[in-house]
């Protein structure tokens, strides 16, 4: 049975913990709302641009002259994953999911006699994923100095990407990161951006375009600001679902919180309660026995 | 209106204009370009250069550096990796854009690369010219 003093120590430290856990759910909160309106800027760019890609693709796609970066190397032997997580943790189960989801692919292509290359971005993925696959890790990129996250960031990631397909490190890749759905809901994402793919919308086939200078000119253009923009979008969304993973977590802490409080604060009440009651009893015999 | 079309400037980061304009001067790749309405659908590369649309609220200058532009009858929509207000536009942010490409070209290995930054370089530099 712990005694008074213990409980009441207990009662103060579950209350500052309290504190902290609701002024972290709280800065989340604004976060998120920030993060969702930098996914929600992003979005009218990326879309027009998937869209005049797609198109073009399809116009250029099946010929043989098509560039490699959608075209792909013809094979499929080294896999190179990208993992998207965040730098920090305390967000609930969101860094592990996305670990989760490129662990199981990783070990289904090792499997599948494939060879595996990872690499990270954020600090989080990385320490999870280094016990078990740390000697397939090619590299890492720090983004725990900036604040917010911009297309410079992400066309930077491209640009490292692309330098190793020149180099032929790798066949495949593909990013790994939580799409935002709402603040309880974040979903692990695979996606491939090398070869690049695009949702063959077989809707009408737009207009048709003059090219200036040609179709092919232009996708080669394109295609390797293509993986900068599918690399910035996940990097929004996933600065998103952080915002997000991380306020619901902090919201149910503080309300563990609170529950316990409240238990500690009956347990403190109930040993009071008997300790007046003991000495109650002592005044009384010894009265008694006079 | 009929003789407007819906004007679109979007960057990766956001979207810069939105709205109806009467005509868009276009820094194209292959050289100026002017888009109204009824233009025929075109898709062009953007070289670095002033663009200026005619908005009903009067006309808007923006810098381009990057990008490409899908003209149809009805729509203009430039899709820019880097782009300002020429308002607020500063030579510096042009100047580390320049540097960076002059970097590039260093490094370039493939003659069609180098040739490319050279003349992404030299445009860069013109614009700079310009503003003053």
């Amino acid at each position: 049975m712990p005694s008074l003093k213990d409980l009441k120590n207990r009662i103060a430290s579950v209350k500052s913990t309290r504190k902290i856990t609701k002024a972290m759910q709280m800065v989340a909160a604004a976060k998120l709302r920030r993060a969702q309106d930098a996914a929600e800027a992003a979005r009218p760019y990326s879309e027009r641009f998937n869209a005049v890609m797609a198109s073009l693709a399809a116009s250029v796609g099946g010929s043989d002259t098509a560039p490699r970066l959608l075209a792909g190397t013809g094979s499929d032997q080294v896999q190179l994953l990208i993992v998207m997580t965040a730098e920090r943790g305390l967000c609930g189960g969101f860094n592990s999911s996305i670990v989760k989801l490129a662990r199981t692919k990783a070990n289904e292509l090792i499997k599948a006699g494939k060879t595996v290359k990872i690499l990270t971005v954020g600090k989080k993925g990385r320490e999870q994923l280094k016990r078990d696959l740390g000697d397939l890790m090619i590299g890492h990129v720090d983004l725990s100095e900036v604040k917010r996250i911009g297309y410079d960031n992400a066309q930077a990631i491209a640009k490292d990407v692309l330098a190793r397909f020149d180099a032929g490190e790798f066949d495949v890749a593909t990013i790994f990161y939580a799409k935002f759905q709402s603040v309880i809901a974040q979903v692990p994402t695979a996606q491939q951006i090398i070869p690049a793919q695009f949702e063959t919308t077989a809707e009408e086939a737009g207009p048709l375009y003059d090219y200036e200078p040609s179709e092919e000119a232009i996708l080669a253009d394109l295609l390797p600001r293509g993986v900068a923009t599918q690399i910035f979008a996940a990097l929004l969304e996933n600065g998103a679902s952080e915002q997000g993973a991380r306020m619901s977590a902090m919201d149910n802490a503080t309300r563990n919180a609170g529950d316990m409080i409240d238990r500690l604060t009956i347990e403190f009440n109930r040993s009071r309660q008997a300790v007046i009651t003991n000495e109650l009893i002592e005044i009384i015999s010894g009265a008694e026995a006079l | 209106m009929a003789d407007m079309v819906q004007f679109d400037l979007v960057c990766p980061e956001r979207s810069l204009a939105s709205g109806k304009a009467s005509e868009v001067l276009i820094p194209g790749s292959e050289g100026e370009l002017t888009a109204g309405p009824g233009h025929e659908p075109m898709l062009t590369t953007l070289r670095p250069g002033f663009l200026r649309a005619e908005m009903e609220g009067g006309a808007q200058d923006f810098v381009v550096t990057h990008g490409f532009v899908e003209i149809s009858a009805q729509s203009v929509s430039v899709i820019a990796e880097r782009a300002f207000a020429a308002a607020d536009v500063a030579r510096p942010d042009l100047e580390a854009i320049l540097d960076e490409a002059r970097d590039r070209m260093e490094q370039a290995a493939e003659d069609e690369e180098r040739h490319g930054l050279e003349r992404f370089v030299a445009d860069l530099v013109h614009l700079i010219d310009q503003m003053d």
